[in-house]
């Protein structure tokens, strides 16, 4: 039922789509709803509840009704709006909640059952037994009432994220939005103006004569040459944040045939310094009996489809209005030589003359017709009356949309004299509402409040604010008669997505769900995805009527973001798979991978796990391998990822007294030293080893899980309490690859490399070295527990080095050694990591309560002495050592004592099997446990089902005198 | 929500790094009475209204800062430096 003539769509480009597997023609500018029309479908979906056939009511994202699933390659779309769908080539879409197919939903008995499904039936019907809801109950109704489906598989579609500045962002490309951008365009402003739609000019494309369309198109043309403009179609503003941030979904790639090179959203925050919400206002349907049939729509909407898509949506058109502006809609139908049978206003005294038939003090009291509608019947000033049409178009008013102005919990005011919510100033900061969104709802009246509420906002920001002229524009008054309800027998709609009636509304009320929040939660009114775009202000206005109170007492419920739905993949872009998060590698990260080795996480950081020999085909032969060839000869690691923090300047060696518990001020340059910092409330934080390379100069090593927030510690220390310290301090982490060298042939290994052999080096030295003329810094460190070192170049000589360290220790009998084989032995020492100092400890529980120097000050030694943190009743840390495999997470108990919460002893943080010792080793806190070194302990995992006795030790399993470091 | 930092100008949010109470700054001496401590680390108003709180510009120029806000309706009112806050030693 095209028009000749009318409509923006592209007659010269045919467009192929399927709906629900049949073929149709559009042209491009086509949506699916307009194009569905034009080739005279009408049944598009079943409602939610009843199956009840359902057509298309409005033309815009606000649509109840018309739902379908959009298919393509890698995903399928449910609860797309079909008036939102842009047409493409060989799109395929399918109607939802039917079966086995729309015109023939076997699910429509529920429609006959209506009288005892309405609100609250379920709650009250599927009560008992309790234990059925889940199972039975809930996805039995699930699977009955509901809307489209997700395919079960891995999103594979990309989107995009993105970030946009600009002085004044205009939401809403109508009248208002149009004036708002050319004022402060011209007044050299940035300006972002996003529109929903794929066309801007909001209300003027639909409305075909406002303006004439000289003024949209020269109004774009200028605004698209302006450099300070940006112009985002398709781009609907979702939510209104703090401080000018606003959300919006840009549907970038969902209109084109071949999304393969395109995202099919982008999800944008823009930051504007002020914004002017022109999002314009949403007509309203009027509640009477059967009023959800397919063929009965807005007439706002079939002006739209007449003007911008030269469709009609009927041949036998009647209007139900109660204002002014049905009777231009009328007018336009019957200029494009539509029959327009009736006029059916509902106020006794509105003008009667049109070249249609008008009834007075009218309404629509019922409607016929089983997949479409075919007859109307009702009464008038003249009697009752019975009409035959195939479209009935509703105009219950305008709702202004004031969404994104609630966004921050204010709520709107209600303005008696145009029956709607409008926003008042100051609800968002910097955010003004201008035109129909403010309740202006004139052409005239929406140009100027835009134009002058961008003035207002460029004055704001102490911007040039020139004025700019008007074009003309028609400026009628809308004489509007509140209408929500015609009373009646039948069921009438207020909420089509939720297929919430009249009656539904009024049970509310009467069971004592009086809120207006209430109501919506027992009613489920506006809870679709229309979010009640369509029904919130008729269904308060019912509630009000039945409580009888005013409609502005009633309020409203709460508006919340996102305006319009926004998938999760848009919201996540980026953020799947490897975008997770960053990865960051070593510098040797591709020489281990060419060892084969399995890299494992610590942190963002990637390493690698061990490095299999040909024949190992466990990690354990490898690990036991790693270990005894440490201990035997030599081998090497890259611990590059720890933290390193240079620290300088006049006041380093007081800044490290005040951080760390123990003293750094006494340490001599060219010296190493372990440091412990607590945090304030005296829970140890972090540790590891300090170099001093000068005087005034430090090298700070953090564990690679805490560099992070040691920075910011540091930073906070230093700018909070003694910010007059002369001290600076940067992150060298990136800068330096820095890789052990341990075992009994470390320093025959590093002497084959170093340009010059190594002098008397002794255990805690550091000093500078060359290898192959790179200047490197060497430290004799151990987390082996065997002579080490570690040595650090530049981080572009890293991978070089590390290859050339493996080479020379593979002629030593060595190798590299990875995560593993370094935690065994770092156990068999009993040095701690992150699972030891997991926020919870003391240095009294970790035995370096004697750490704590008592002639200074430091983070954490107040607290660190309070009562409750210094006793036997602390958990301590101590080995143990067991025949049987154990895991940590297991909790200690006293044999004999039964396995209970409250004889709980302790737990187990590492365990290993050490292939030095030839049994099982594991760290672990044990009540009092300094006291009971040589007892036996009970070690229960539930998780491992293990229930064992082991026998507590020290910490420390191997060479505790620390001969072999020292040799 | 976006914030305003004196050396670096109008961030993200996302740049910052939210640490609590504007209490952490008042460290008691070290020999003060355990309530002292208690009250720096531990006791917190939750206020309706105007608070401070200290925010690390952690993927910008590593300042701390004490941001004044209104929690009810998210106005940030004032950013100033940490270490150049009035009263402390220069």
């Amino acid at each position: 039922m095209r028009i000749a003539g009318k409509g923006l769509i592209d007659r010269t480009e045919p467009v192929t789509f399927t709906f629900d597997g049949t073929r149709y023609h559009g042209f491009k500018g086509d949506t699916l709803a307009s194009a569905l029309m034009a080739n005279g479908v009408r049944l598009v979906g079943r409602s939610f509840k009843y199956h009840r056939p359902r057509g298309i009511l409005t033309a815009g994202p606000e649509e109840p009704n018309a739902m379908v699933e959009v298919l393509d390659n890698s995903s399928q779309t449910p609860n797309t709006r079909a008036t939102v769908q842009e047409i493409y080539e060989g799109m395929a879409a399918q109607s939802q909640n039917r079966w086995p197919s729309l015109r023939y939903d076997v699910m429509a008995v529920n429609d006959l059952a209506a009288p005892i499904l309405g609100a609250g039936f379920y709650y009250k019907t599927f009560m008992w037994p309790r234990a059925f809801w889940e199972g039975l109950y809930e996805p039995l109704i699930r699977r009955a009432a509901g809307l489209g489906k997700l395919k079960p598989q891995h999103e594979t579609a990309s989107y995009e994220k993105a970030f946009a500045f600009c002085d004044l962002l205009v939401i809403g490309s109508g009248p208002a939005g149009l004036m708002a951008a050319l004022t402060a365009a011209r007044n050299g402003a940035d300006v972002i103006l996003a529109e929903q739609d794929s066309v801007m000019g909001g209300r003027l494309v639909a409305q075909d004569n406002a303006l004439g369309a000289g003024w949209l198109t020269t109004t774009l043309a200028e605004l698209k040459n302006l450099p300070n403009v940006r112009l985002m179609p398709r781009t609907t503003v979702v939510g209104a944040y703090d401080q000018g941030t606003y959300a919006a979904l840009e549907r970038v790639g969902l209109h084109l045939p071949n999304t393969l090179h395109l995202p099919r959203e982008c999800f944008w925050r823009i930051v504007a310094g002020q914004a002017i919400m022109a999002t314009g206002a949403l007509e309203r349907p009027i509640a009477f009996s059967n009023n959800d049939r397919p063929g009965i729509m807005l007439a706002s909407a079939a002006q739209t489809y007449l003007n911008r898509f030269g469709v009609t949506p009927g041949q036998k058109v009647t209007l139900f209005a109660t204002n002014d502006h049905a009777r231009t809609v009328a007018r336009q139908l019957i200029a494009a030589g539509v029959k327009v049978v009736a006029i059916l206003d509902s106020r006794p005294d509105a003008s009667a003359v049109e070249d249609c038939p008008v009834y007075l003090s009218a309404a629509v009291t019922d409607t016929q017709g089983r997949r479409t509608l075919s007859q109307i019947s009702g009464h008038h000033a003249g009697g009752d009356f019975q009409i035959e049409t195939d479209c009935l178009l509703m105009s219950g008013g305008w709702n202004p949309l004031v969404n994104l102005a609630c966004h921050h919990n204010a709520k709107p005011s209600w303005r008696e004299d145009i029956a709607a919510f409008v926003p008042h100033p100051g609800m968002v900061p910097g955010l003004h509402a201008a035109g129909a969104a403010n309740g202006r709802f004139s052409t005239h009246a929406a140009l100027s409040e835009g134009r002058d509420t961008a003035l207002a906002a460029l004055t704001a920001m102490g911007k040039p604010a020139q004025t700019q002229a008007l074009p003309e524009a028609e400026d009628a008054p809308y004489r509007l008669q509140a209408l929500w309800q015609v009373p009646g027998k039948g069921r009438a709609w207020i909420d089509f997505a939720n297929d919430v009636t009249v009656k539904d509304v009024k049970q509310s009320a009467q069971e004592g769900y009086t809120s207006v929040e209430h109501m919506k939660r027992y009613t489920t009114q506006g809870m679709a995805p229309d979010q009640g775009k369509n029904s919130n202000v008729g269904a308060l206005a019912v509630l009000a009527d039945a409580t009888g109170r005013g409609i502005a007492e009633t309020g409203t419920t709460t508006f919340r973001a996102p305006f319009t739905p926004v998938s999760i993949g848009a919201l996540g872009a980026g953020g799947q798979g490897a975008g997770f998060a960053p990865q960051r590698y070593m510098t040797s990260d591709q020489a281990s991978r060419d060892r084969a080795a399995p890299m494992i996480e610590a942190g963002l950081w990637y390493r690698p796990s061990y490095f299999p020999k040909p024949g190992e085909t466990t990690w354990r032969q490898s690990c036991d391998r790693e270990v005894l060839m440490v201990r035997s000869a030599v081998g090497v690691a890259d611990v590059s990822t720890l933290g390193k923090i240079d620290i300088q300047g006049k006041d380093a060696a007081r800044f490290l007294d005040f951080v760390y518990t123990n003293t750094f001020s006494t340490l001599p340059v060219g010296r190493v030293r372990y440091g412990l910092m607590l945090r304030e409330d005296g829970f140890v934080m972090d540790d590891g080893t300090t170099a001093r390379l000068g005087e005034n100069h430090y090298l700070m090593t953090t564990t690679t899980a805490a560099a992070g927030q040691v920075m910011r510690h540091l930073d906070f220390i230093h700018q909070a309490y003694c910010p007059d310290f002369q001290v600076r301090f940067i992150s060298v982490t990136e800068s330096w690859a820095q890789f052990a060298v341990a075992g009994p042939l470390s320093k025959m290994l590093l002497n084959s490399l170093l340009d010059e052999r190594l002098a008397d080096f002794p255990f805690m030295s550091c000093g500078e070295v060359t290898v192959e003329g790179v200047k490197a810094r060497l430290f004799r460190i151990s987390f082996s527990g065997e002579e080490g070192y570690e040595i650090a170049v530049p981080t572009a000589y890293g991978e070089a080095l590390f290859r050339d360290l493996l080479a020379k220790a593979e002629t030593l009998d060595g190798g590299p050694y990875g995560m593993e084989a370094l935690n065994v032995m770092r156990i068999e020492k009993g040095f701690i990591t992150h699972a030891e100092i997991h926020g919870r400890v003391t240095a009294f529980d970790i035995g370096m309560a004697k750490m704590v120097a008592a002639r200074k000050d430091c983070i954490g030694k107040a607290s660190a002495t309070r009562p409750g943190l210094n006793g036997p009743e602390r958990e301590q840390l101590v080995g143990l050592r067991c025949d049987a495999a154990i895991g940590a997470g297991a909790h200690l108990f006293t044999p004999g004592d039964k396995v209970e919460r409250v004889n709980d002893q302790g737990y187990v943080t590492s365990v290993c099997y050490s292939p030095t010792l030839g049994t099982n080793l594991a760290l672990a806190f044990l009540k009092d446990g300094r006291a009971r070194h040589g007892q036996r302990i009970r070690l229960v995992d539930h998780m491992r089902k293990t229930d064992v006795i082991c026998e507590v030790t020290d910490p420390v399993f191997l060479d505790p005198e620390g001969a072999k470091l020292r040799a | 929500m976006r914030l305003t930092c004196p050396l670096c100008g109008e961030r993200d949010r996302r740049e910052f790094y939210y640490s609590g109470s504007d209490d952490y700054l008042n460290r008691p001496a070290a020999d003060a009475p355990v309530e002292a401590w208690d009250d720096m680390l531990h006791l917190r108003v939750n206020p309706a209204g105007v608070t401070k709180d200290l925010w690390y510009h952690e993927t910008g120029c590593g300042s701390w800062l004490v941001v004044t806000r209104n929690t009810v309706t998210h106005a940030v009112l004032a950013t100033e430096l940490v270490a150049a806050r009035k009263g402390v030693a220069k």
